[in-house]
């Protein structure tokens, strides 16, 4: 397929669309602060994320990959290249797209119910339809009773869940998660893992997650995007062909530990960690 | 501290429901001592002061004692004057309160939103706070007249920089993650006000309205100084020419009060409105 027939996008086929529902091509990212040298932060980003599939991108820190996500969520400018969601170029915030952040970053001053449906207020939408499905969502995460709650009488794993309740509760066709578990204690992340992938399954959203841990990449991906550092390049992009649905059992297979080595591999290589 | 731990020793098996604000009760007392402390620190100042003046020769015209000035205050309690002059004086400090909190979030809400504003704005602000604005009283008499109007005047100037200072730089105090968040669900600059900015900034207009409201009082004091007929101030000031020392100190009893119960009921409603503010909520778990 040629760049000029992907670029226009009514000469796309319905099948095209549906592979690149996720486009993005020749993405550069330079930061040039005022003050200092500039930051080569990504370079030559090229990939794909089919609707409905779950992409993890891993990396080590500062190989660019909350910037990807944050160009995708069109809260960063990009210095060159295309981005596209569901044909559509991202030249900021889009209504189709739901983020959950690093941390919960509920506000203190609103309950449980009334943080999930900030979006909701935010876009003007229907706010009795809507507020019945936050209650489901809030629900489906086991937070069904918390609805009248403040953020600060939720531990932290059940705010970043009702962050994820949050992201979801518009309905967007895409989901991106930056580092949504880093700062969880491995139980609660493990038991997250598990919440997020029935989430994904249940709602059908076409999710990009950026993690820094390797097998919760592949226990959660499709395809699991591996990049190194300064200038985040992408050295590859891994199928990852374990079975669905999965739960935690399967990171004991010998397939789930191979995929894990061979990631990993990436960064002995590059020497990142030891 | 006897008379706090109320509990005699060991009481009749105690249910567990009033066990619990019992125990936390006695924690208090360990982990803040002040609440015994600051009471102490009264009784011994108010009883050395009432029994060592008469031994040091400190003439009673000079500083009074304790109960001379409790008899005085509890005298002008029973006074239709002394009312009406703290209606007088109550009333002008309110008002200049109320338009230096309106005008103060007003403004700093314009400046912190416009760079330039700010930019242009800010050293004016810094130079004005540097007057002390209680030497522009007789000016205001001046302008104003002897009425409640420069008192008034004088009571909203002092309070708006205090109040203005904390709105701008509570409207800058949101945190950049809350920001960020919202804007990636597409929200407005003006949604992000009202839902981030605002809310953030409330803990910040609140101690500024804590300082306003006990510089309103100041400010409507100075301003009967300069020139009135009526009000707190003037009643110091007669109190203060006919030799009436207990009667004086009776009238700063009464300033204090005011100062306290105005403080108090910002405080409340800080805590009501800036419930999430507190700290000691519910707690993660």
């Amino acid at each position: 397929m040629t760049r000029s027939a992907a670029s226009s996008g009514n000469v796309r086929t319905p099948e095209d669309a549906h592979d690149r529902w996720i486009d993005v091509r020749g993405l550069q990212k330079i930061y040039r602060p005022r003050k200092s040298e500039p930051t080569h932060a990504l370079a030559d980003v090229d990939f794909t994320v089919r609707k409905g599939e779950f992409v993890a991108v891993v990396g080590p820190s500062g190989c660019g990959k909350t910037t990807l996500l944050k160009i995708l969520a069109g809260l960063v400018q990009r210095s060159e290249g295309t981005v596209r969601i569901s044909g559509v170029d991202v030249d900021g915030p889009k209504r189709e797209v739901g983020m959950v952040f690093q941390a919960p970053t509920l506000l203190p001053w609103r309950t449980i119910l009334e943080n999930v449906l900030v979006p909701v207020e935010v876009q003007k939408l229907d706010r009795t339809a809507h507020r019945k499905r936050a209650v489901e969502l809030l629900d489906m995460v086991g937070l069904g009773g918390f609805a009248d709650k403040y953020p600060n009488e939720l531990s932290g794993g059940m705010q970043q869940r009702a962050g994820i309740c949050r992201a979801l509760v518009h309905d967007p066709a895409v989901l991106l998660l930056d580092e949504p578990f880093g700062a969880l204690d491995a139980m609660t992340r493990e038991y997250m893992n598990v919440e997020l992938l029935r989430i994904w399954r249940e709602s059908r959203k076409t999710a990009v997650l950026v993690t820094h841990s390797i097998p919760e990449a592949v226990f959660l991906s499709d395809r699991v995007i591996v990049m190194t550092p300064r200038p985040g390049r992408i050295a590859e992009i891994i199928d990852i062909d374990l079975d669905r649905p999965r739960d935690l059992s399967i990171m004991a297979s010998d397939a789930a530990g191979v995929y894990v080595e061979r990631i990993r591999r990436y960064f002995n290589n590059s020497g990142v960690i030891n | 501290m006897a008379s706090l731990n109320t509990a005699p020793s060991k009481p009749d098996a105690a249910p567990a429901a009033t066990a619990a604000p019992r125990r936390r009760r006695r924690l208090d007392l360990h982990e803040r001592p002040e609440l015994i402390l600051v009471p102490a620190v009264f009784v011994v100042v108010v009883l050395a002061w009432q029994f060592l003046t008469v031994p040091l020769g400190i003439k009673e015209y000079v500083l009074p004692r304790p109960t001379q000035i409790l008899d005085a205050f509890v005298a002008q309690l029973g006074s239709p004057a002394f009312w009406s002059n703290v209606r007088v004086t109550v009333t002008e400090a309110l008002t200049g309160f109320v338009i230096a909190a309106v005008g103060a979030i007003l403004v700093g809400t314009f400046v912190a939103q416009v760079r330039v504003v700010e930019r242009t704005v800010m050293p004016y602000v810094v130079a004005i706070q540097t007057i002390p604005k209680v030497a522009i009283a007789p000016l205001m008499v001046v302008w104003f007249g002897f009425g409640a109007e420069s008192k008034i005047i004088m009571a909203a100037v002092i309070a708006f920089f205090p109040v203005l200072v904390n709105v701008i730089a509570g409207l800058k105090s949101a945190d950049a993650d809350k920001v960020e968040m919202l804007t990636s669900f597409g929200a407005s600059k003006f949604q992000i006000f009202r839902m981030v900015r605002l809310p953030s900034a409330l803990p910040f207009i609140f101690a500024g309205l804590d300082i306003g409201v006990v510089f309103s009082i100041l400010g409507a004091i100075v301003g009967e100084f300069i020139g009135a007929k009526e009000g707190l101030g003037y009643q110091l000031l007669q109190a203060n020419y006919n030799f009436d020392i207990p009667g004086l100190f009776a009238v700063l009893l009464a300033l204090s009060v005011l100062g306290i119960v105005a403080h108090l009921i910002v405080r409340y409603a800080n805590r009501r409105i800036v419930f999430w503010n507190s700290g000691d909520r519910g707690g993660a778990h």
